[in-house]
């Protein structure tokens, strides 16, 4: 395993790291070597695979699938195989990852150490409540982890600070097939919006929010709701890459407007049901490779909070703040959460998740900052995996069990070698 | 209609998502490489993405000792056989210069190896009047330069070797492949900065389409065919005080 200097940035590319980087070809790569924190396929928004001025090891190597047992369901897989790949082999048998994060290149090993949620949260909850297993390398070799115990409690969500993962153990559902069938519905405003997430019975359930319509029609959207189906349908067209890195102006303000009132009106003011490629129902964007390109060299930042049920007014007011700024991009959801969650420092609360894109401008720093504040005023929360401007004192309140993570972390690397950027930033691991 | 692939150099990087399509395609796979033990998972992974048999087989470019026995398990399968090569090293040309000794080595993994092992597989193919043998050369074969030119006489010698199995094998109805990356993202380039670098995801995608399209030599990425045809038309008096 060689290690090679190199920048390398998290997906939101506003955060840039320098660092030696190694990429392993098997596992017993990492045993023979100096240990560092790990990552997956960087689709973290901000700092969580980064580390700048040390080493991090690339993990996207080693992505085997390992073994399936068909009775219970239990795929043994390394811990760089991607969600989405996993779920083409599968669901054309009859399996589907029990929980699947907005991008199929998201690996195993950072879905459980994000505890990500899908579409399926209110019904499902998070990633981690479906993984039987979970192998980590620690300095002193291999562990396995298992849930109910407090080493799995802080590895879940745990932002890789317990350990290089290596491999898990997922517990996969039963689907119908590879093709969705997907129910369109328009939402005029943010009341119906609301209403309508509330309301459905879906297996999977996301809003579509248009972050730039004000005045009456704040909130409008498009709520998705999605079964498994079998059939057959148009293959899914050959994904697009974005070559460059875009000019600033691609995503002014009246570009997003335009592009906004077309999205909205493409579906029937009556509704609709499509039936869809799986992967263009659970990972629309992954269409375009290197979306976040398109923000150009600057790159963006993600806002992604949840409040509980009780705080939806104080949602809709943050909302309000964003579609009158102007800054808001055109990749805005909505969603409703239930209570699951697997880890000390898992992001879900039972409550409304609301994501929104802003380029990394001043204005939107500005902006996000203020929308950070709500959130906690809220009651609310910020999400580890997107988040690359939050202040250590204010996200760290967010997240009653802290101390009982730090704890935890404190046993399994005392020497602080899976550090990141992130923790760094926020100060973490830092007690108090 | 059953097909089985050998692919030689399994665990390299870049035949990984090959195998794959390979694999989800439902094809019979023997994957061949020095270590096995490292070939297992790869083996479980393909097995869980529907190939219909997945073996594990010891190749090692240096010992020849069990060529015939491997091919006696691949006639053994029905259908159609196909094979592809990944093997080759390449040492650094500083590391040759320091020790010649070395270059038997990167001609025995890059040439001697596989065309021993695909000369001995030919009659076979050859018999059932079916099947594409792929060979991966390399560009760094089409012109010998400063900073590789061992490794690239091997390859050269490879896709001089291929050349005329093809011509061999084509009026018997197997189809001969040679393939000529450019840089590919793999360990052995990992953390270089290369011109043109494409991905053994790219890679594959270029081999199935020439396998379906029975082509004779492509280069992946294909913009290497228009790189490498100035290259070699550099005339010899300019060539040789270039260094890249």
């Amino acid at each position: 395993m060689r290690w090679t200097p190199q920048e390398y940035a998290g997906w939101g590319r506003a955060l840039r790291a320098r660092g030696e980087v190694a990429r392993p070809q098997n596992p017993d790569d990492l045993l023979a070597s100096e240990t560092a924190p790990a990552f997956g396929m960087r689709r973290s928004y901000g700092d969580a695979a980064l580390n700048s001025g040390g080493r991090a090891i690339d993990m996207s190597q080693l992505d085997r699938m390992l073994s399936f047992d068909p009775e219970s369901g239990e795929l043994h897989v390394e811990a760089g195989a991607r969600i989405g790949d996993i779920a083409a082999a599968f669901a054309p048998r009859g399996w589907l990852p029990a929980v699947m994060p907005g991008t199929g290149f998201a690996t195993v090993g950072g879905c459980v150490g994000q505890d990500v949620h899908g579409k399926n949260h209110h019904l499902l909850g998070s990633f981690s409540e479906h993984v039987a297993e979970i192998t980590l390398i620690q300095q002193g070799g291999p562990v396995r982890v298992t849930p109910g115990s407090s080493l799995f409690r802080a590895t879940a969500g745990g932002l890789g600070q317990t350990g290089v993962i290596t491999s898990a153990k997922l517990r996969m559902r039963p689907c119908k097939g590879d093709v969705m069938i997907v129910t369109e519905r328009r939402a005029a405003d943010w009341d119906e919006h609301v209403a309508l997430l509330d309301a459905s019975r879906a297996t999977y359930t996301v809003g579509w929010i248009d972050a730039t319509a004000t005045g009456a029609a704040l909130g409008r959207g498009i709520v998705e709701e999605g079964e498994s189906g079998a059939g057959l349908v148009r293959q899914r067209d050959k994904a697009r890459r974005v070559p460059m890195d875009a000019p600033h102006f691609a995503l002014a303000a009246p570009i997003v407007q335009v592009f906004n009132w077309a999205y909205y009106h493409r579906v029937p003011a009556r509704g609709r049901t499509l039936v869809k490629p799986m992967a263009d129902f659970f990972f629309p964007l992954d269409k375009i490779h290197d979306w976040n390109r398109l923000y150009g060299r600057r790159g963006f930042h993600q806002f992604q909070c949840v409040v509980p049920l009780a705080a939806v007014d104080e949602l809709r007011a943050m909302l309000e703040e964003i579609a009158t700024s102007g800054l808001a991009s055109p990749l805005a959801v909505l969603k409703r959460m239930g209570p699951g969650r697997a880890g000390y420092l898992s992001f879900p609360m039972e409550g409304y998740t609301l994501a929104v894109d802003f380029p990394n401008r001043d204005a939107a720093r500005a902006l996000i900052k203020r929308l950070e504040a709500r959130t906690a005023d809220a009651g609310g929360r910020l999400y580890f995996a997107k988040d690359s401007l939050a202040e250590g004192a204010q996200i760290r309140a967010m997240y009653p069990e802290l101390s009982d993570w730090q704890q935890e972390v404190a046993k399994a690397d005392p020497e602080g070698a899976y550090v990141t950027d992130l923790i760094r930033r926020l100060q973490l691991r830092t007690t108090t | 209609m059953m097909k089985s692939w050998i692919v030689l150099g399994a665990g390299s990087a870049m035949a990984r998502p090959l195998i794959r399509r390979l694999a989800a395609e439902g094809c019979t796979l023997f994957l061949a490489g020095r270590n096995t033990d490292a070939l297992e998972p790869l083996a479980a992974d393909c097995r869980l993405r529907g190939a219909r048999l997945v073996e594990v087989m010891q190749f090692d470019a240096r010992n020849h000792g069990n060529y015939a026995a491997l091919i006696d398990r691949l006639a053994a399968e029905e259908g159609e056989i196909n094979a592809i090569s990944f093997v080759g090293s390449m040492p650094d040309q500083s590391a040759i210069d320091a020790d010649p000794e070395l270059i038997k080595g990167v001609f025995a993994d890059s040439f001697t190896g596989p065309a021993t092992f695909l000369q001995q597989l030919a009659p076979l193919l050859e018999q059932r009047g079916s099947g594409t043998i792929v060979g991966i050369s390399s560009v760094a074969g089409d012109r010998g330069r400063l900073n590789n030119y061992v490794y690239g006489a091997a390859k050269g010698a490879f896709s001089t070797y291929l050349s005329g199995l093809r011509n061999r094998c084509g009026r018997k109805g197997v189809h001969v492949m040679t393939v000529k990356p450019g840089p590919v993202d793999t360990p052995m380039t990992y953390g270089m900065k290369m011109p043109f670098m494409t991905t053994p995801e790219a890679v594959a995608e270029d081999i199935l389409k020439g396998i379906r399209r029975r082509r004779n030599v492509i280069y992946t990425a294909p913009i290497w065919r228009l790189v490498m045809l100035v290259i070699q038309h550099i005339p010899e008096p300019i060539f040789k005080k270039m260094s890249f």
